[in-house]
């Protein structure tokens, strides 16, 4: 099982990896939130999958599962949806400004 | 002898308060009357104790700094740094008397000052420190004190460019230094000079102890401005004139000399080494003479002179250490009066030299020019300059009844005992160096002369003048007169300086020789009619001769190109390395986002995936992976298929809808993975993000067909799975590495700890709870952020591109 949700997160990680290098902002948007869910499944992932029960005590008497990559994760959801939703709202202002939402356009002057 | 260590310090002390009090104490009276107590008190400190280092004690203090990596503030004073530190702070306190009278109040005197405080401590540690690392430090931060003296007037295009050649190349030897410092070090084990010294035995049979000298020997080379990097000295006279006597003339390019001396019971006996500094030092003494007559600014003349000069006493210093390929003998004496008469000419120099720079000082400020062709006759108007120009010149170049000839004759007698010496296969060319020397001392002659002659004799011109000369204000005499009193006085009682200063230092730099006092000569003005003598007479001679028939030989000057000199080679590497390194940047800051992700994907990958190859730290053990059920295989099929159907996605709902098919899975993944406040979690998130998605697409344009270039296309394609591989291949490493336990089993005991039953809930509110109150601060900021974005409108004035 590990080994093929570590597959996911590699085919996971390739594709954001390619919407990231393209030129166009939303596509890079895209790219982070992709990114994002295979970070999430990789931390969770390394604390070993279903070796436990779920991590409530007095539910069953173990062995849990490990809780600290969970613990993690849920930081991290949070997070990278605050990070999503900023990216997201800079693309829109970056578009509202500057007309385009093309890298190639997006240069600046030569002279900087 | 902690107090040392105060010394050090204490010009750093006051150059801090300089820069904070300067407001206050400039309505009392000029700076620099506040700042001239400071080098005179250090002076006096150091001066009781010569009395017990001529005994031959040294005093010694260390105070731990870095222990672990062997650096220590080590200060250490014995004969050699006791002459240097009188230097420093003598001149020093001179140099900021006259600099009372020659900067005007006008100037902006607190950063000269703080600059000037800043150079003398660092220069008192150069001098003082025992720790090769402290010592490089403190040799740095006289370069960056020298640049910004020099550039003092910055308004000035010269005096910047000066400050900047300057730095260029002192830092540069600098860093050679460095590297020479770091490679001793590796040989012998100590940053301490006297570590060295004591472990020589083994530290010269180690590898890298002949690239250590050479790369020391540059950093000295282009402090003391010995060819062929005397080219930023000349320069550097763009710096105010008590600068330059100062600097440049009398404390720091003597640092590099300081060094030789320092690291001449280390590196004494290698041929390379001999070689090297004397070979070196002739060549400067030559060259710098040769071209101090063709100058025309007096300034610049000085320069050349001093470079001159410098290499005078490198050179002596190159022939002393002979004595230590020697050892100790009687024989050795002939070899060993070299190094004392450097040492002697040390002091003699910046004698006489301090005095000619405050003289071209005075000279500029009271007439307005340096130029020698404008100049002429002033020795009626300034009587008192004239006089402190003849003994500075007439010193300077070897007569007698001044400092310049005891010294010049026991260079001469240094250079003729250098002729039947066996080792280094000197013999071979031994005529050489008396050869050397001598036409290299006419030279000094005949500029000596043009100093005083233009200047001062020969048809007063007004008219070309910008002032009207007169003499200086007394206040501006008082030092010259001071170091011309000692240019004479060191004539007339050499002895004194002999056994109190300079037997001393002869003990550090031979300090493997049981007894000094028998490499101590007695020092005389008369020592019979001798070839020293017949040198001397000799250059007088043919020297006036040259300086008479001057106008005829000149012109041969001319047949040195501009364009093969060492300046213009210099501007050209310069300029090379600016529009090389222009070219170079410019090739991969692009200033496209798409390259620099190609960059940090490409490092890592290289970086991860190729450590991983190369440690071989691969470990794939499936066996012990938890079974996969058939749902679960669905469920990874369609993520997959979902995440590939991305990069072709048509239009921008499909692919924001199969980014929530993503978010939605994982939500599954959570629920299968005993997740289950991570997938209610994920699902709110996931809902969120994606009804925010489709919020902001009324505002952002469709996704257009993305227009790569078919090779750009693949070179992304190979990055991308490149980087996917080597997340599966570290993920796959990690999970299957069992050498330490897992740490989970701790929060198992979270009800007792934290009294929470979700174990989850404890660890994010209880035992990580600085984390989610940070997280909770991240949101905070994303959503100010946001809110700003979507509300900031344009300034009034500035374009739009709303519709």
């Amino acid at each position: 099982m590990e080994s093929l949700i570590l597959l996911l997160v590699g085919v996971l990680v390739a594709v954001a990896t390619y919407l990231i290098l393209s030129r166009q902002l939303l596509r890079v948007i895209l790219g982070t939130a992709v990114l994002s869910h295979a970070a999430h499944l990789l931390i969770l992932t390394m604390g070993g999958l279903k070796k436990g029960d779920v991590p409530l005590l007095g539910e069953s008497d173990g062995p849990y599962t490990d809780a600290l990559p969970q613990a993690l994760i849920l930081t991290a959801i949070v997070i990278s949806f605050a990070v999503t939703a900023f990216v997201l709202v800079l693309g829109y202002r970056v578009y509202k400004t500057n007309g385009t939402g093309n890298f190639d356009e997006l240069r600046g002057r030569p002279d900087e | 002898m902690a107090i040392l260590f105060l010394a050090i310090l204490f010009p750093f002390i006051c150059a801090a308060l300089v820069s904070l009090l300067h407001k206050r104490l400039r309505r009392i009276a000029h700076l620099g009357w506040f700042i001239l107590p400071i080098p005179l008190i250090i002076f006096l400190f150091l001066i009781q104790y010569i009395p017990q280092i001529a005994e031959g004690k040294t005093l010694i203090h260390t105070y731990k700094w870095i222990p672990s990596f062997h650096i220590n503030f080590t200060t250490y004073l014995d004969g050699l740094s006791m002459i240097f530190g009188l230097l420093i702070t003598g001149v020093g306190s001179l140099v900021i008397l006259y600099s009372i009278f020659y900067l005007s109040t006008k100037e902006s005197l607190h950063h000269f000052y703080c600059y000037l405080l800043l150079f003398m401590g660092a220069m008192l540690g150069v001098v003082f420190s025992d720790n090769l690392m402290v010592l490089y430090t403190f040799w740095e931060l006289t370069s960056v004190s020298s640049f910004l003296l020099i550039a003092f007037w910055h308004h000035r295009k010269a005096s910047r460019a000066g400050a900047k050649k300057a730095m260029m190349i002192t830092v540069f030897g600098g860093l050679s230094m460095l590297a020479g410092f770091l490679m001793l070090y590796v040989a012998a084990d100590t940053f301490s000079i006297r570590g060295i010294v004591a472990t020589l035995d083994i530290v010269s049979q180690h590898a890298l102890f002949i690239p250590a000298l050479i790369c020391i020997l540059l950093g000295a080379f282009t402090k003391s401005a010995q060819f062929p990097f005397h080219i930023w000295l000349p320069d550097a006279m763009e710096a105010p004139t008590p600068v330059s006597a100062y600097l440049h003339s009398a404390t720091m390019v003597k640092a590099g000399i300081y060094l030789v001396a320092r690291f001449s019971p280390i590196f004494g006996g290698e041929a390379i080494w001999f070689w090297l500094v004397s070979g070196i030092g002739l060549i400067t003494l030559f060259w710098g003479s040769f071209n101090a007559v063709r100058q025309i600014d007096l300034k610049a003349l000085l320069a050349y002179s001093t470079i001159s000069q410098l290499g005078l006493i490198m050179s002596l210093f190159g022939l002393g250490s002979v004595g230590h390929y020697y050892g100790y003998a009687d024989s050795t004496l002939l070899y060993t009066q070299a190094s004392f008469a450097a040492l002697f000419h040390l002091i003699n120099h910046s004698t006489f030299k301090g005095a000619l720079f405050m003289m071209v000082g005075i000279v500029d400020h009271e007439a307005g020019t340096r130029d020698i062709r404008r100049l002429g006759g002033l020795m009626a108007l300034m009587p008192i300059t004239f006089t402190i120009a003849v003994i500075g010149s007439f010193s300077m170049a070897g007569l007698p009844p001044f400092n310049g000839f005891l010294s010049k004759e026991m260079f001469f007698a240094a250079v003729l005992a250098i002729r039947d010496v066996e080792a280094f296969s000197i013999a071979d060319i031994g005529l050489l160096f008396p050869m050397v020397a001598w036409v290299a001392s006419i030279f000094t002659f005949v500029y000596s002369m043009i100093l005083i002659s233009r200047t001062f004799l020969g048809r007063f011109q007004p008219e070309r003048l910008d002032k009207k000369p007169h003499e200086a204000p007394f206040g501006m005499l008082i030092s010259p007169i001071i170091l011309c009193v000692l240019v004479v006085g060191i004539f007339l009682f050499p002895n004194l300086i002999g056994h109190y200063l300079l037997q001393p230092a002869m003990a550090s730099i031979y300090p493997s020789f049981p007894s000094i006092s028998e490499l101590t000569p007695h020092i005389s003005a008369w020592h019979g009619f001798n070839m020293e003598l017949v040198m001397t007479i000799g250059v007088v001679i043919i020297g006036t001769v040259l300086y008479k028939t001057l106008k005829s030989w000149q012109p041969l000057y001319r047949l040195f190109s501009q364009r093969y000199t060492f300046n213009a080679y210099y501007n050209q590497a310069l300029s090379f390395a600016e529009s090389g390194s222009t070219k170079l940047t410019n090739r991969y800051m692009t200033g496209n986002l798409t390259h620099y992700f190609i960059y940090i994907y490409v490092f890592f990958i290289a970086l991860i995936a190729g450590y991983f190859i190369w440690s071989d730290a691969m470990v794939l053990r499936v066996t012990r992976d938890a079974a996969v059920e058939s749902h679960e295989l669905i469920l990874v099929f369609v993520m997959m298929f979902a995440a590939l159907w991305i990069v072709f996605a048509k239009g921008r709902v499909t692919a924001m809808l199969l980014n929530g098919v993503l978010g939605y899975s994982i939500a599954f993944f959570f629920v299968i993975f005993r997740a289950p406040d991570l997938a209610l979690t994920q699902l709110v998130v996931e809902s969120v993000t994606t009804a925010l998605f489709l919020l902001c697409f009324k505002y952002l344009p469709d996704l257009m067909p993305e227009q790569k270039q078919r090779k750009a296309r693949w070179s992304h394609v190979t990055i991308s799975i490149l980087v996917g591989a080597t997340v599966t291949l570290v993920g796959l490493a990690v999970v299957h590495y069992e050498r330490f336990e897992s740490i989970a089993t701790y929060f198992n005991d979270a009800y007792e700890l934290a009294g929470g039953s979700n174990i989850v809930n404890t660890i994010l509110g209880d035992f990580r709870a600085f984390d989610t109150m940070l997280e909770v601060v991240v949101l905070l900021i994303a959503g100010l952020g946001v809110y700003t974005l979507t509300k900031l409108k344009p300034r009034k004035g500035e374009a739009d591109n709303e519709n």
